[in-house]
């Protein structure tokens, strides 16, 4: 079906980045990459021969917004660690590897995500977890606007977020599967609300769990929204357990605080919207 | 219940002295119109005039008659008009129906007529010369270096800069449809079919079932809002990717897929649970921007190994534009998809009124194309409706590489376009999960079906290339001097750069 392949067609690249091959160190199943400079494809592109050749702990340090960390990658066991700023779709397409961010990430961190985990300790951006359906995403800080949209669950993949700071718009709209949380604990700027507003607008499946309080005016008009009970706290909890043990806080004090659990009414939001002819 | 006003638009009538009241009507029809007590007993307002019970009935005494209630005259109400409103007074719902457009807007097709040699060049005679109808989806390079191969002969010259293509033995592919919508074996049917053929067929965006994994060469994987079913390893099986932004039936809108149609089967390939609707956002909303959609397509690149991916988009008014911001993000082809292209389901209001006819977008995009100088930078395909190889021709030569087929499809898999797919009950077992309904398509037979059609309309394009004096598909391509137009105004003509038929 497909001619010869070449490679791809010339990009323009981006200023102060070069498509050179990055420095490599490897140590047994330990490889240190200096990405310092190096443009996106190079790197992944060396990302992925490490992890094919037997590396199980890939350490890339002076990341400096390169995308595509991880996309695609779908390989259990493997350990990335980035040692800056992680740049748009890290972890995109992602099934099984983690990857620990030491720094911010930009936007669509575990984009369309299969499995695995990434823990970021710093804020992260815009659109992360867009139609995630399994594995974790763990954030310290602050996420951006349109997070979570779209995420869903199917039989035991069950993708789960976690925020410790606070969110902008639309955090979980279109929200299908799986566990969304926000903590508002670390967050930057204490006048801002804990959520923007549009929370779960047009939600049909999973929950999203905020520590604290929300006023019903941040939320969609397809949601329900009440204070978690002890059912509800018990599936809650372990999910909290492995983010206090990812960033080295206490369980305790996270779980301190009442939570509010927002879900759907209906897994049919739109059923009886249409009338067919 | 309150009494509908809508009456039936159908009459079902059975000729009782020829019936065998044999019970296979009841059987056929996927509506359930019929009750059986001695004799079946139609109920006419269930009637889709999908004429199921009509072709399978051993004696042939089943008519399906128009209703032919008499309105009161009235251009400016037309009896479907009064329907409407009556519908939605009873329900207060956005009508929901199914295809393409169907109304009767101008269609250019059928206003435009391909040229042909006589005397001072010469035709050619397809049985006896080769014709070629083999062409490239993607990127060609802007210019190709050689050098001697040391037999006296020429080689390309290193990486020359031709990306990876999608070869296709025939410029028709089979459209995206996806499993959900349609069936298990409607999409093995077209698998085996694209394979045989080759070319290429389309999921849609319900993901890949593991039954056409060995068809995957020939598959092209979409990724739509929804993200359904989409893994890192089918994103490595697909010969290609298709970032799906809009359809011709419903530029703008999103998808949704009833929970009815989503049993066990369809929840597994599609990643969802079973029973809840699938909803696909208007919008990706990874999205926004130009360089939004660039970073999809690179992300699907570095995802799958530098598959091509393409990009689909609804035809709509500015689409010259759009299309050129897609190929300069990077996207190896440009689906065009006319207003006339069908769906599993739309808001009715959408289908008929938003959009443009796909001759004019694949003339404008074209022609933009190459003003920029980056026609060779993407393949563009067409689509919605292309209805006979004479269409697809028209539209290569208004500037497409290739057409896709989406309700010539179905219609060769027995579908008679009652335009009730949105129902899941389709009798001819296309559009449904109905396990006794689906049966009804033997992928063999399917696959057999399709091949036949599109071997047809190839032996027809090489006649028209042929009559046309050139030997391959890509001569045709562009060449809007080969076509002309009757009865179209000036302003069309302008448009479409194609000269009315006696200039
Ligand atoms: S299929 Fe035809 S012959 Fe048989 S019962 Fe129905 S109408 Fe009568
Ligand atoms: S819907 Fe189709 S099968 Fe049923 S009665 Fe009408 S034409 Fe026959
Ligand atoms: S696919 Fe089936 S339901 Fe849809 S228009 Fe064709 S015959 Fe009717």
């Amino acid at each position: 079906m497909m001619t010869a392949a070449t490679s791809a067609p010339p990009l323009g690249v981006i200023e102060g980045y070069r498509q050179v091959t990055p420095v490599v160190e490897r140590d047994g199943a330990t490889a240190e990459v200096d990405a310092t400079g190096v443009y996106f494809q190079q790197l992944n592109e060396t990302v992925r021969r490490l992890v094919a050749e037997g590396a199980t702990t890939v350490r890339i340090a002076g990341v400096n917004g390169q995308r595509y960390l991880g996309a695609g990658l779908a390989a259990p066991g493997v350990r990335i660690e980035v040692h800056g700023t992680a740049g748009n779709d890290t972890a995109m397409f992602m099934d099984g590897a983690e990857i620990e961010i030491f720094g911010n990430a930009q936007d669509g961190v575990g984009n369309t995500m299969s499995g695995g985990r990434v823990i970021v300790h710093g804020d992260a951006g815009d659109v992360l977890g867009y139609g995630m359906r399994g594995g974790r995403v763990f954030v310290r800080g602050d996420v951006g606007y349109r997070v979570g949209i779209h995420m869903k669950a199917y039989e035991k993949h069950v993708p789960v977020l976690v925020c410790g700071g606070k969110a902008r718009d639309f955090f979980g709209e279109y929200m299908a599967g799986g566990m969304l949380v926000l903590l508002g604990m670390t967050g930057r700027d204490a006048a801002q609300p804990i959520a923007g507003s549009f929370l779960g607008a047009g939600m049909h499946g999973g929950a999203i769990f905020v520590r604290g309080t929300v006023e019903p005016w941040q939320c969609g008009a397809e949601v329900g929204i009440s204070e978690a009970g002890e059912e509800h706290r018990a599936a809650l909890r372990p999910v909290i357990e492995e983010y206090a043990a990812a960033m080295d806080m206490d369980t305790a004090e996270i779980l301190a605080a009442p939570f509010t659990r927002i879900a759907p009414m209906s897994h049919r939001p739109y059923a009886k919207l249409y009338a067919p002819m | 219940m309150q009494q509908t006003f809508v009456q039936p638009e159908f009459r079902v009538k059975i000729d009782y002295d020829k019936c065998h009241k044999c019970g296979r009507c009841v059987q056929q029809c996927g509506w359930g119109v019929y009750d059986f007590t001695e004799r079946p007993i139609p109920h006419d307002e269930k009637c889709r005039a999908c004429h199921r019970c009509v072709t399978y009935c051993p004696a042939h005494c089943i008519t399906i008659e128009k209703n032919t209630l008499a309105f009161r005259d009235n251009d400016n109400w037309s009896a479907d008009a009064r329907k409407a409103v009556w519908t939605q007074a009873d329900s207060g719902g956005v009508l929901l129906t199914s295809m393409g457009n169907p109304k009767p807007y101008e269609r250019i097709f059928d206003k435009l007529v391909l040229d042909a040699c006589q005397v001072t060049n010469p035709s050619i005679d397809p049985l006896r010369e080769p014709m070629e109808l083999r062409t490239y989806l993607g990127r060609k390079a802007d210019s190709v270096a050689v050098e001697p191969d040391g037999t006296g002969g020429f080689r390309l010259a290193g990486d020359s800069g031709v990306a990876r293509n999608i070869e296709l033995a025939v410029p028709i592919v089979f459209a995206p449809m996806s499993y959900g919508s349609v069936s298990l074996n409607v999409h093995r049917s077209i698998a085996m079919a694209a394979e045989r053929l080759g070319v290429t067929m389309n999921t849609g965006e319900g993901g890949m079932h593991e039954d056409l994994y060995p068809y995957q060469d020939h598959i092209i994987l979409q990724v739509a809002s929804g993200r359904f079913g989409l893994s890192p390893e089918v994103l490595k099986r697909a010969a290609a990717l298709e970032i799906k932004i809009g359809q011709g039936a419903k530029p703008g809108i999103g998808g949704h897929l009833p929970g009815e149609k989503i049993d066990r089967d369809v929840s597994a390939t599609r990643m969802v649970p079973q029973g809840s609707d699938a909803i696909s956002p208007a919008p990706h909303h990874d999205i926004y921007s130009i360089e939004d959609l660039r970073q999809l397509i690179y992300a699907l690149k570095e995802a799958s190994g530098y598959r091509p991916v393409g990009v689909k988009i609804a035809a709509v008014h500015n689409v010259a534009a759009i299309a050129s911001g897609i190929v300069r993000a990077g996207a190896d082809y440009i689906y065009l998809d006319g207003f006339r292209g069908g769906t599993g389901a739309t808001p009715q209001v959408v289908r008929d009124h938003i959009g443009i006819p796909v001759e004019i977008a694949i003339a404008v995009v074209d022609q933009r194309l190459r003003d920029e100088g980056i026609r060779n930078h993407a393949s563009i395909i067409a689509a919605g409706s292309i209805r006979s190889s004479a269409d697809a021709a028209k539209a290569i030569a208004l500037g497409a590489d290739a057409v896709a087929i989406g309700t010539a499809t179905l219609l060769a898999l027995g579908c008679h376009l009652c335009q009730s797919c949105h129902t899941g009950n389709c009798s001819w077992g296309i559009t449904t999960q109905r396990p006794e309904l689906t049966r009804r398509i033997d992928p063999e037979w399917g696959a057999e079906r399709l091949t036949n059609l599109v071997n047809a309309w190839s032996h027809e394009l090489q006649e028209i290339l042929g009559a046309l004096g050139v030997n391959a598909v890509e001569s045709l391509r562009g060449s809007r001097e080969r076509l002309r137009a009757i009865g179209l105004d000036e302003q069309t003509c302008r448009i479409l750069g194609v000269k009315p038929a006696g200039l």
